[in-house]
């Protein structure tokens, strides 16, 4: 999980590493090394007195703390850590908090305590060797642990010798900033289930390899000849070591086939716990009988591929769940509280309620909560899918995760971290995205069948054979059952989509259920939102007619206000934003429905609709009007909103400003039109617009629906249904339950609450390229599933067949049954679906 | 080859002395992190 929460921290440190960096540059630096950090000296911080010189203060107090503590062997380490030392100076106090210590410091039964930490800046041997001094530094701490990969640290202490604060604050100061780590529970939980796994796949590993051995000599004493004594014993190792291997690590098969008939719910595992059975008995008879074929070598290397199988579905399904987790990087990492110390920033996770938010414009909401000062427009559009900004005071409530646009914010925290409304929506999120596959319980349905046709085949096998008298009618009949355990058909389907959906995850689709990826596989029909799906949902200047000069005033006098046509003049203009603030704005005033005048350094302007701009210049106006101004406003898109802007009496610009359509909007529809997709748009909006905007994309008149209301677009894709497979896209609540109906609904990056928790896939990153992305990536998965499937029930008919015309012996079976599962599990894992690169940038 | 009677049957303890073992290890978690450990060991003073 904040595992990417780190990483993001992790690049933010760096930057700053970089810019301090920087300034040491431009402070002339010299050749003079850092004793700490071995990076250059600048000229200013250069001691003369001093026996070693510092780059900066934290390299000065790491130096000093190891010197004191007899650590300088850190300095003989060749892997150091080449960056100045960037502590964060925080007290750490919440860390001593009893809500803090109760969620996350767990008492140990020697009466110490103990908790993790995700440390910051960790990534190297010689921060392990530093961490695990901590003991040495601080007294009190009985055991510093640091798991390097994860950037995880386990920390035991004595609660009455020193609070975790000062460790905490130790290790900032050491150049490791800490937060708490907070999913221990299910971390845990995942701990126990690998290790559980683990020692299965040992232990079955171990007894295959061993059974193998006794088979080699088998086999070779078949061709070259043995002593009867010999063969007996071999026999006699081979079922004494195949006994354990079905009651430890292959009960794992009978408990699921007993579940499954107990259920009556047919499952992968009852055809396979009866091809396991009917070797492991015909096994143990022909051993004490001293006569026939055995089969352990087989069924032991089978136990062993099927839980190497399952174990790589369990790490399949948690790469998904990790990616799943990106979603939590919503909200921002740190919040900003203020307290009787004044204010500083502190990471999200110490988040506790009571605490107050200080949200300056600009900012997310770090929790869900109360505003106790100060008045905004917030943009809620995650929650609500409302695009226009919402006005806020004192009294009421703002939700984590929305968007604080005008000014800063006092907010008292109320929920915080797992309990805020978008936690409990990720969470939501995760339990769907648990739900198995309709289409592996279809392979499921298949076994009913397969266990019909596999016991038919045997018992006929056995039957016209027992009729011609054929000494091998049983043994053939036996065979059959075991060469056509369905074990790479039972990993064929959830393989080949657990690693999609790992992958998609890390591209930036979340899919919550295999089925959506065999419904997208083929073109149907899609159905797009146009606000916030195709356009930007946002108000953006889009086109500018005037001298740039103007820019700066507009954007002076903008400055203040609300609007949403400020807003896009803000957006557009912000590298103005110096310019800007240096002009002096008098007499600014805010007419409703019209616009804005004021001063600007001495120069009246009026911004606003024509209306209200010409309204005060007389009649000639228009026709003092520059003439590029004028044509370019009879050429303006009629999808955009126009405003003049005049100086001192003359218009000498005009700008429209709109809900811009997506730069990738044209490309990616074109892709999807020349995959087969029919494309159709679906808004609310004017029909005016939607025409204007459908004809710029290529939607034929027809497909561009304007004036939709949610209803209307229920009843739409219903209509749809009925001939056909519908793919609805949208991010808003007017869109949730047209998502909902369809058989496939995909919700966009930014959408509405509604739209994340029915949606089947969720794409956090904006853009619709990523709609692209997805269908080419579920018709990879598909093929890899049929690939998957041809295989296997290839290898099932040449051993069947094998076994019924009485040419399989043991040696081919052996080698045929985990060849099958082991060519489903490589040709999932390297088969092309996603593309495997992660976005670092989601989000 | 009759040794095979007794050396047989004691490459079996020996495996299960290995079972045993690796079973130990996973289960107290020293299979839990696989990349630390490398490092640690290079650290070898005396403290």
């Amino acid at each position: 999980m904040s595992i990417n929460t780190l990483r993001v921290a992790d690049a933010s440190a760096s930057t700053a590493t970089a810019s301090t960096a920087a300034s040491a540059t431009s402070t002339s630096a010299t050749d003079t090394a850092c004793a700490h950090c071995g990076l250059p000296v600048p000229s200013a911080l250069i001691d003369a007195s001093a026996s070693h010189q510092f780059c900066c203060t934290g390299c000065h107090t790491v130096f000093g703390i190891l010197h004191e503590h007899g650590l300088d062997r850190y300095y003989e380490f060749n892997e150091k850590r080449e960056a100045p030392v960037q502590a964060s100076g925080r007290s750490y106090e919440e860390f001593d908090h009893p809500a803090f210590v109760d969620r996350y410091v767990r008492t140990l039964p020697n009466g110490m305590v103990r908790t993790e930490l995700y440390l910051e800046g960790v990534h190297c041997a010689s921060c392990v060797w530093l961490v695990e001094r901590v003991p040495l530094i601080v007294s009190g701490v009985v055991r510093a642990e640091l798991d390097v990969r994860r950037a995880l640290a386990v920390v035991e202490w004595d609660a009455g010798a020193v609070p975790l604060s000062a460790i905490a604050r130790t290790l900032d100061s050491l150049g490791y900033p800490p937060h708490p780590f907070r999913g221990v529970v299910r971390d845990a939980m995942r701990k126990r289930e690998d290790r559980a796994m683990l020692v299965r796949i040992g232990v079955a590993g171990a007894i295959a390899i061993n059974i193998m051995l006794a088979a080699l000599a088998l086999y070779s004493g078949e061709l070259n000849g043995m002593e009867v004594q010999f063969t007996r014993l071999f026999r006699w190792i081979s079922f004494g070591l195949t006994v354990p291997a079905f009651i430890w690590p292959g009960r794992l098969f009978f408990t699921g086939a007993w579940a499954s008939l107990r259920t009556r719910s047919l499952h992968m595992d009852l055809p396979i716990a009866i091809a396991l059975a009917a070797g492991l008995v015909r096994g143990a008879i022909n051993t004490i009988t001293d006569s026939g074929p055995i089969y352990f070598d087989g069924l032991a290397i089978l136990i062993f591929a099927l839980l190497v199988g399952r174990f790589l579905q369990q790490r399949g399904q948690r790469m998904a769940a990790d990616a799943a987790e990106l979603l939590h990087a919503i909200a921002p990492v740190s919040a900003r509280i203020v307290d009787a110390a004044g204010s500083h920033e502190i990471p999200t996770d110490a988040l506790l309620p009571g605490m107050i938010l200080d949200v300056r414009a600009g900012e997310s909401f770090a929790a869900d909560g109360t505003i106790v000062d100060g008045q905004s427009t917030v943009n809620a559009a995650l929650l609500t899918g409302e695009s226009r900004p919402v006005s806020v005071a004192s009294g009421e409530r703002v939700y984590a995760g929305t968007h604080n646009i005008e000014a800063p914010l006092r907010v008292r925290v109320e929920e915080a971290g797992e309990t805020s409304r978008i936690a409990k929506l990720m969470t939501q999120v995760e339990e769907s995205a648990r739900r198995r596959a309709p289409v592996v319980q279809m392979a499921n349905r298949m076994a009913g069948i397969f266990v019909a046709i596999v016991l038919t085949a045997a018992a006929l096998t056995w039957g016209i054979k027992y009729q011609l008298n054929s000494a091998s009618a049983l043994d053939d009949a036996i065979a059959l059952l075991i060469v056509t355990c369905p074990c790479a058909l039972a990993l064929a389907t959830p393989l080949a989509i657990t690693v999609s959906v790992g992958r998609a995850a890390g591209r930036g689709m979340l899919i919550k259920g295999g089925d959506a990826l065999e419904l997208l596989a083929t073109p149907a029909t899609l159905v797009l939102d146009k606000t916030g799906t195709i356009t930007e949902g946002t108000t953006a200047l889009s086109t500018w007619i005037g001298p740039e000069w103007v820019q700066p005033l507009v954007l002076a006098l903008e400055e203040g206000s609300s609007h949403p046509l400020a807003d896009g003049f803000r957006r557009a203009f912000a590298h103005l934003a110096a310019d800007a603030a240096a002009r002096t704005v008098t007499d600014a005033r805010h007419v409703a429905g019209g616009g804005l005048e004021g001063d600007v350094d001495g120069h009246h302007v009026r911004i606003g609709s024509p209306r209200f701009v010409l309204s005060a210049l007389g009649d000639d106006a228009t026709s003092r009007m520059d003439a590029t101004i004028r044509e370019g406003l009879a050429g303006m898109e009629r999808t955009l909103t126009p405003v003049y802007i005049a100086v001192d009496g003359v218009v000498v610009a005009a700008a429209g400003l709109g809900d811009r359509v997506r730069d990738d909007a044209q490309a990616s529809l074109d892709a999807l039109r020349a995959a087969g997709w029919r494309t159709i748009m679906l808004s609310g909006d004017s029909p005016d617009v939607v025409r204007a905007v459908g004809a710029s994309l290529g939607f034929a008149p027809s497909d561009a629906i304007g004036a939709a209301s949610p209803e209307d677009k229920l009843a739409f894709v219903e209509r749809l249904k009925t001939s056909g497979r519908v793919v609805m896209v949208g991010d808003g609540v007017n869109d949730a339950a047209a998502i909902a109906a369809a058989h496939v609904g995909i919700g966009v990056h930014g959408g509405a609450e509604a739209c994340l928790s029915t949606a089947d896939i969720y794409l956090t990153r904006p853009g619709l390229s990523a709609l692209v992305e997805l269908t080419e990536g579920a018709r990879n998965t598909m093929g890899v599933i049929r690939r998957n499937i041809g295989f296997s029930i290839g290898y099932n008919i040449i051993g069947a067949a094998m076994a019924v015309v009485g040419i399989l012996n043991p040696l081919i079976a052996a080698v045929l049954m985990p060849t099958s599962s082991l060519t489903v599990v490589l040709g999932s894992w390297y088969g092309k679906s996603f593309s495997r690169a992660s976005l670092r940038s989601v989000s | 080859m009759s040794v095979l009677f007794i050396v047989l049957p004691l490459a079996l303890v020996v495996v299960g002395v290995a079972v045993f073992a690796f079973v130990w290890s996973a289960r107290s978690g020293q299979m839990d992190d696989l990349e630390t450990p490398a490092v640690r060991m290079l650290h070898d003073d005396n403290d």
